[in-house]
């Protein structure tokens, strides 16, 4: 298990002088950043020394990859695993239910209840 | 600031008369009765099933007996289980006028409810003659819960919360955080904030015990809002739902019902122990809300980044909203815009002062947002608890 983390103390939302200040990093080891803007598809993020074009639309509060995630890698958000890449996920790509999935309990969508009674044999 | 001294000694911050129905039966009957009271202190709860329950049973006796509470009328159908006659006597045993109407003895609902308000309209008499005293910040008991969580609940009101929490502690304040299920995945990071030893192990144990039951039920505490608002797993959740608790040591475990004795920060264990009966541990915000008050809350403060609007009977919740979008779209329920925080605006301390001077307003009597919307929301089901190991105690 990492070292002791400070999930009660994430880093305030402060622009980094190498991340763009619609993007924050809560923790350094952490390999996802939280958008702090609604970032629509075709405007333009910068991450470290890259400019990357946002590919879908990310709203407020989502995580975009800060770089390249191997699929099966541990994602890490305020310096903690918050589950597991189930896809290789480009840096400065969407990350969330379709490519990330908890290591605890699965994660059930509106649309996925017909799955999720269908697995426990309910009617 | 003042309070209402009740004969225990426990002050409260509200003076509530309470109308409790003891069987969904008898729920009618009960709402009649507090309809035309309807801008005054008189709020509706209850418990809807007919089999008994020792935890439904301690629920309403702390409940009753809560400090927020000067009077309490209790309506039965006259056939269900609920022992009405042992709950009688504890709240009279308090000091409290109380009394119970039995439908089924009192010529059926129409004379029941004029029986009712009659009986409410002579208790506000009575309790408007509660002694006030000084109250302190050490007299305050505080629950924080999230609902309706995004992914900005963890970044800005729920640690801003726990700065308020910390600065209540510094007050001599007992504070309580809550939903085991959402600490799933934190569960060794909060046990080295034991202030014992023996408490860490218990901690994650009682974590273990949450994911145990959520597992079985194949589904964790996270609704489809939880996704749209941008978190996607379980864990993540529970990073940011820890955040509420702050930095102070973690000094016991509670079970709904239990008041700390104590000044401190205490983790309420709100999933039934024993085998997996009774479906999910909690099935709304709203019960654990009622959990949190149970345990002597007078005040509950309530993150939301997708945007909750619930209040509660007996004690005043406060909301902070995390998100400045939905602050914006939802800002006549909100209390504190915390996503200013995101905008720049405002740093976690400054929240964090907001949050805590909103609390000694509201204790003294200012009423919050969904206080004066008329929200009193209210939700209790069946749930099985164990009492508590000594390693869960304070000190």
């Amino acid at each position: 298990m990492s070292p002791p983390l400070s999930p009660m103390n994430p880093a305030p939302p402060e622009s980094v002088s190498s991340l763009d200040p619609r993007l924050l990093r809560l923790h350094p080891a952490d390999n996802v950043l939280t958008a702090i803007a609604t970032l629509e598809p075709g405007s333009s993020i910068r991450i470290d020394t890259d400019a990357i074009s946002v590919r879908t639309k990310i709203p407020l509060g989502h995580k975009i990859a800060a770089r390249f995630i191997t699929r099966g890698e541990r994602i890490i958000k305020y310096g903690a695993p918050i589950g597991s890449a189930t896809a290789d996920i480009p840096v400065g790509s969407h990350v969330h239910t379709h490519n990330l999935k908890s290591d605890y309990l699965p994660t059930y969508l509106r649309e996925d209840q017909g799955r999720y009674f269908a697995e426990r044999e309910e009617v | 600031m003042k309070g209402y001294l009740r004969s225990d000694g426990r002050k409260g911050i509200r003076n509530i008369t309470a109308v409790v129905y003891l069987v969904e039966c008898a729920h009618h009957v009960a709402r009649e009765i507090v309809f035309p009271f309807h801008d005054r202190a008189v709020h509706l709860l209850g418990f809807p099933g007919c089999y008994p329950n020792a935890y439904a049973s301690r629920m309403l006796r702390q409940l009753c007996t809560h400090p927020n509470v000067g009077a309490v009328l209790l309506l039965s159908l006259g056939c269900e289980g609920f022992n009405r006659a042992v709950l009688l006597e504890e709240i009279r045993a308090s000091g409290r006028p109380a009394d119970a109407l039995v439908i089924q003895e009192s010529g059926g609902t129409r004379r029941t409810i004029e029986e009712g308000r009659r009986w409410i309209t002579s208790a506000l008499e009575q309790v408007a003659q509660t002694p006030r005293v000084d109250l302190e910040p050490r007299d305050l008991i505080v629950g924080t819960i999230c609902g309706g969580s995004d992914a900005t609940s963890g970044i800005t009101a729920n640690p801003a919360v726990g700065r308020a929490f910390d600065l209540l502690v510094e007050n001599g304040a007992r504070v309580i955080f809550e939903e085991t299920g959402e600490l799933i995945g934190c569960e060794h990071i909060m046990a080295s904030r034991a202030s014992r030893p023996e408490l860490g192990p218990e901690l994650i144990t009682c974590v273990e015990k949450a994911a145990r039951y959520y597992t079985t039920m194949g589904h964790g505490s996270f609704a489809p809002g939880n996704a749209e608002g941008g978190l996607t797993t379980q864990e993540e959740k529970s990073m940011g739902a820890y955040s509420k608790s702050g930095n102070s040591p973690i000094c016991g475990i509670l079970k709904p019902g239990d008041v700390p004795a104590a000044p401190g920060l205490y983790l309420l264990d709100v999933v039934p122990d024993g085998e997996v009966r009774w479906g999910f541990p909690n099935i709304s915000d709203v019960q654990e809300i009622g959990e949190l008050i149970a345990c002597g809350s007078h005040i509950t403060l309530f993150t939301t980044g997708r945007g909750s609007v619930v209040g509660s009977a007996i004690s005043p919740v406060i909301k902070i909203c995390a998100n400045p979008e939905t602050y914006r779209r939802l800002s006549e329920d909100m209390d504190i815009n915390a996503g200013r925080i995101l905008e720049g605006r405002a740093s976690l301390d400054d929240v964090g002062h907001e949050i805590y001077d909103l609390i000694l307003q509201t204790a003294a009597g200012h009423p919050t947002a969904s206080e004066a919307l008329g929200h009193r929301e209210f939700s209790l089901v069946y749930k099985s608890f164990e009492p508590l190991g000594p390693a869960c105690l304070a000190g």
